[in-house]
């Protein structure tokens, strides 16, 4: 699908590369959306990385590195990248309803 | 269609990436730049494989890998004539404020690091001549490390993929 089909079927505004422009705009109903468009069918341990994304972003305007995912999130390393198979940098934020991650690690 | 198709290619990562990355030496200024650059890549969804060699072969040696150190002489980021380098304790100076610095960021430290990339995907290979060289079998290198392999074996590995050297 491409992002203006996306944009809408969802009603929110996506950038070019298909991040949310606000991510104010995020619901849960989204991140399916957005999930299934990367090929990925979420279960309790992506909402778990999901939760802990959004909830960061709300504690520091900014979303976490990935770094920051695995040491607090409870998902280590290598789920995360199980989870969120080939890039879970932008995958993650992306789904989260956050824009493109610009952290080195 | 053409639009759609520029979106796509935007969106999506299909075309498998590899960057392999050349690690010959052995500092700490030296390894960061290689371990970032590798997760960076891992994050993004780029296939990624280190070769180590030489006096890379430190950053990957188990009694090694936790004292790598800045070198002030010779090294012209440090801002320091080199006469100043050779004074006993500036290595050492330089090293901890480079680790201090990197703690603040919250940057792995080298040990933890190659962890982080090999648990994320990349693939960890000493240099067999350098380990030779060395006298360095695989129980002396940290537990990422993937295997010992030549140099031909590399770039066979590595064929089409993008190439970097540090």
């Amino acid at each position: 699908m491409s992002t203006a089909e996306l944009q809408a079927k969802l009603n929110v505004a996506l950038d070019p590369e298909g991040f949310l422009v606000d991510p104010e705009d995020w619901t849960p109903e989204i991140a399916e959306v957005l999930a299934q468009e990367e090929g990925i069918q979420l279960t309790e341990r992506h909402w778990q990385v999901i939760r802990f994304v959004r909830d960061y972003y709300r504690e520091h305007g900014e979303p976490p590195t990935l770094r920051a995912i695995t040491k607090r999130s409870g998902v280590p390393t290598k789920e995360l990248y199980q989870l969120f198979p080939k890039g879970p940098a932008k995958k993650v934020a992306r789904i989260a309803g956050l824009g493109k991650p610009k952290g080195c690690i | 269609m053409n639009e759609e198709k520029t979106a796509e290619a935007k969106t999506g990562d299909e075309k498998t990436r590899t960057l392999a990355i050349i690690c010959s030496k052995g500092s700490l200024d030296m390894a960061y730049p290689a371990l970032v650059l590798a997760n960076a890549a891992r994050m993004l969804g780029i296939e990624v494989k280190l070769f180590f060699t030489f006096w890379g072969m430190d950053i990957i040696t188990r009694d090694k890998v936790e004292h790598l150190k800045v070198t002030p002489v010779g090294n012209p980021a440090m801002h320091m004539p080199n006469l100043v380098g050779v004074i006993p304790g500036t290595t050492e100076l330089a090293t901890a404020m480079m680790k201090a610095k990197i703690q603040k960021l919250d940057i792995p430290d080298v040990p933890e690091f190659l962890e982080m990339i090999h648990d994320a995907g990349a693939e960890i290979y000493a240099c067999r001549m350098a380990a030779e060289m060395m006298g360095l079998d695989k129980e002396d290198l940290v537990d990422q490390v993937d295997d010992i392999v030549g140099a031909m074996e590399f770039l066979e590995m590595t064929e089409d993929a993008q190439l970097l050297f540090i």
